[in-house]
């Protein structure tokens, strides 16, 4: 294929607009399912301690978990149509095994999103506090079940199993081998732990931007305090669950890893390529660092083992090789920061100096540190199951809608890019304002619309507790 | 695969078909008070016009969701047909939705850019319902299948017809919406739904008569379907009833009746939904694939169901109570009842 029809075909543009519209709309869940665990750990604390200033901080913080929300609930409405406008041969292939995951998803998130929201945005003052911790812990299921399903459905397509193929096409044949199929117990941890790491970092982000201005010190104080805490065991707890994740992968999806590693020929006590530039035509590494023995060690946990290369399959079943090379590097980098980071907030506890302006400046700058973790992640499995959708059974090149064409495909991307570069920067500045304003409980000013519940529309809360 | 000795595509069909005829409705409403929105005389109307549908309006709008996931889980032959064949009209909707979605809060908080976000909410909210309109026109049509696939090009969905449906879903919606206003204001702003209301009122009557009379004349199928014997005996309530409606929601339009133009409003459209079914019963792609050879596997189906069954009427009375909460007439401040 000549470079310009590649560079035009409905299949990349496809892809590139399937991108687009995930990385954009996971930056959402990657915060709001960490947001409504902590929010729920803050109402507990509250009803337990009965403190105040976890009270504060619950609702401070549920303010920014709504706007959140409804932008993920925008931008959530979008990504099932993309199945069938530009993935129609996928639906069709696998719509018996896989429809139901997502109608769960969706019915869930709805459920959750009527039955509980409500109170917990609106409610305070009408539920008893218990009531209150009792919605605040049901969002926060409900965001993990949306997570649940989705991870199970993607889990699927990386790792099949449980189905049988008639005509090309996907039927049921055992639906609990379908949801715990064999990478999703390590993607579902993986994941969800992911994401309550990139919660944290933002929160100690925000401590930090204020410990820094001087204001609302106690506040911060305990955020900062009680989230390192968490991040001393999410952090390393997160890199154990990636090494098991990579295990996993190892054995179900070998070429993904040789990709990510960068590894072209098969053999035994391969190196740990720190950093390379991978040559996809000549299946070779340029500028290669390298850490002798190490790559068979971290993943057979034996510095004798045999690691496959890339070259044990054929060149038309392998996933590209440097951007999953590179977006796991990223990944990983930054955990061994953020471990750096929490590892340095010990000491300085020890020392009861956690307030000291050099690490209260590194946490403002790593605040979003995990948003980058996420999507290098995300992007290293996705583009790592290339060129699958289905691992092994399903190719992308078979799963496009057959009667798009490429200039129909540049349209509604030009059309999603233009759309999401004005939403997301607006709504980040409206984030951004209820942080400057902060957790004091100053109410804003009257807003027109009086509504006690949802998510969109959900953003107004000081003022709406004021007037019930 | 287990074969289950039930049938689920009739139950599916009535969840599905109940599922969308909600949306249509209650989606329905907020888009036409969203149009009407602006045409609102001054600030302090289009305030109150927005508070009437704050409430309610993206619980109406996650239906979408569900009609979409639950077409590709019932029938997923007709999602994967039909959503390539109306590619352009989805992206406008979808686009559309998320401006006018992100309008109910960013006018309120980004008081710099008002006029930008009244702006997206009307437009898109006009923009949105043409696309549904012309989703409605292109599968009325049918569409270009070759196997199991859409075949013809995504603009093929662009016809004078379902050009016309789309500007009649304008209207259609714009009813819905003034009903819904004359329902939840009082004073001056009802007197201008009214008014508004008749204007709707005249284009739907319109519409209804245009695509009844167009829709026969064009697919054999339909007119056969209606017009054989003993069919046209069977079918003849519809068009009668239609007419009765159509009678009562004018005179309620121009009496003091508070709820019955939104009664009525709902009635048309019931009967315009029926009158569709009935032309294109028992297809899901029109004139290629019916119910039974679009549904998906009989255990996918039962699996869906038992989450279903058990979720929906939970969701039902949440929503049911929600709008009980909030009944009444809207007013300006947020003192809302």
């Amino acid at each position: 294929m000549s470079t310009t029809a590649a560079t035009f075909s409905p299949l990349l543009l496809s892809r590139l607009q399937f991108a687009w519209v995930i990385a954009w709309h996971i930056l959402l869940p990657a915060f709001t399912i960490g947001t409504a665990s902590f929010i729920a750990l803050l109402e507990g604390l509250h009803l337990v301690t009965r403190r105040d200033i976890y009270f504060r901080l619950s609702t401070f913080w549920t303010r920014i978990f709504a706007i959140a929300f409804g932008m993920g609930v925008v931008s959530g409405i979008v990504m099932p149509f993309q199945f069938g406008t530009n993935w129609s041969r996928y639906a069709d292939a696998t719509a018996n095994v896989l429809s139901p995951l997502f109608a769960y998803e969706g019915i869930m998130a709805f459920f959750l999103e009527s039955a509980f929201l409500g109170v917990l945005l609106f409610g305070r003052k009408l539920v008893p506090r218990w009531a209150h911790f009792v919605a605040a812990l049901m969002v926060a299921l409900g965001t993990l079940f949306s997570a649940f399903w989705i991870l199970a459905a993607n889990s699927w397509m990386q790792t099949p199993d449980g189905y049988v193929v008639i005509d090309g096409r996907f039927f049921p044949a055992d639906w609990l081998r379908i949801i715990f199929n064999p990478s999703f117990p390590y993607r579902f941890a993986h994941t969800v732990v992911g994401f309550y790491v990139t919660t944290g970092f933002v929160v100690i982000g925000v401590a930090a931007y204020y410990l820094r201005r001087g204001r609302f010190a106690e506040e911060s104080r305990v955020m900062l305090s009680m989230t390192l805490w968490l991040l001393t065991v999410l952090v390393p707890l997160q890199i154990f669950l990636g090494d098991q994740h990579g295990l996993n992968t190892l054995q179900y999806q070998p070429a993904k890893l040789a990709a990510i590693e960068a590894h072209w020929t098969t053999g035994a006590r391969v190196p740990l390529i720190l950093f390379a530039v991978p040559d996809q035509a000549t299946a070779t590494n340029r500028d290669a660092i390298e850490i002798p023995d190490l790559g068979s060690l971290i993943l057979t946990h034996d510095p004798n083992g045999t690691v496959r290369g890339l070259k044990d399959w054929p060149r038309d079943q392998w996933p590209p090789v440097a951007i999953p090379f590179f977006a796991f590097r990223i990944m990983v980098g930054i955990g061994l920061l953020m471990l750096a980071l929490v590892a340095a907030s010990w000491w300085l506890r020890v020392r009861d100096r956690l307030q000291a302006v050099w690490f209260l400046r590194l946490c403002e700058l790593a605040s979003p540190a995990g948003f980058v973790a996420v999507i290098a992640g995300w992007t290293t499995t996705e583009v790592g199951r290339q060129p699958w959708t289905v691992y092994g059974l399903l190719r992308t090149a078979d799963s496009v809608s057959p009667a798009l064409t490429g200039t129909d495909v540049m349209l509604s991307l030009a059309g999603y890019v233009l759309v999401y570069l004005l939403i997301y920067p607006v709504g980040l500045t409206m984030m951004a304002r209820v942080v400057r304003r902060g957790p004091a409980e100053a109410p804003e000013e009257p807003i027109a619309s009086g509504r006690p519940e949802g998510p969109v529309r959900a953003l107004p809360v000081a003022s709406t507790e004021d007037s019930p | 695969m287990t074969v289950l000795p039930f049938d689920f595509v009739p139950l599916w069909t009535v969840i599905l078909g109940f599922g969308v005829f909600y949306y249509v409705l209650f989606d329905g409403f907020d888009l036409g008070v969203g149009i009407l929105y602006g045409f609102a005389p001054d600030r302090a109307a289009r305030n109150l016009i927005m508070n009437s549908i704050a409430p309610v309006w993206d619980g109406n709008e996650t239906w979408l969701v569900l009609g979409g996931v639950g077409l590709l889980a019932a029938f997923p032959l007709a999602f994967a047909v039909i959503l390539p064949a109306v590619y352009f009209p989805i992206l406008v909707l979808l686009l559309a939705l998320v401006f006018r979605g992100v309008a109910f809060e960013f006018h309120y908080r980004d008081v710099e850019h008002r006029t930008f976000w009244d702006h997206a909410f009307c437009y898109g909210s006009a923009l949105a319902t043409f696309a549904q309109g012309v989703v409605l026109g292109a599968f009325i049509q049918g569409f270009q299948v070759d196997g199991r696939q859409f075949s013809g090009s995504a603009f093929d969905c662009f016809t004078p017809f379902s050009l016309f449906t789309g500007l009649a879903l304008l209207f259609g919606y714009g009813l819905v919406g003034t009903g819904w206003l004359i329902m939840k204001t009082e004073g001056d702003l009802q007197n201008w739904a009214r008014r508004l209301g008749r204007y709707c009122f005249t284009g739907v009557l319109v519409a209804i008569v245009v695509v009844s009379l167009w829709t026969p004349l064009a697919e054999p199928y339909i007119a056969h379907r209606w017009f054989a014997w003993p069919n046209i005996g069977f079918l003849s309530p519809v068009p009668i009833i239609t007419v009765v409606l159509a009678f009562w929601e004018w005179r309620s339009l121009n009496n003091r009746s508070e709820a019955a133009p939104f009664i009525g409003a709902i009635g048309l459209f019931l009967m315009s939904y029926f009158g569709i079914t009935i032309s294109l019963w028992p297809m899901i792609v029109p004139y290629k694939f019916t119910l039974w050879q679009a549904a998906s596997a009989p255990s996918t189906q039962a699996f869906l169901l038992v989450g279903t069954l058990f979720l929906l009427p939970v969701i039902l009375m949440y929503t049911g109570w929600s709008y009980w909460v909030f009944r009444g007439k809207v007013r300006a401040d947020i003192g809302y009842h």
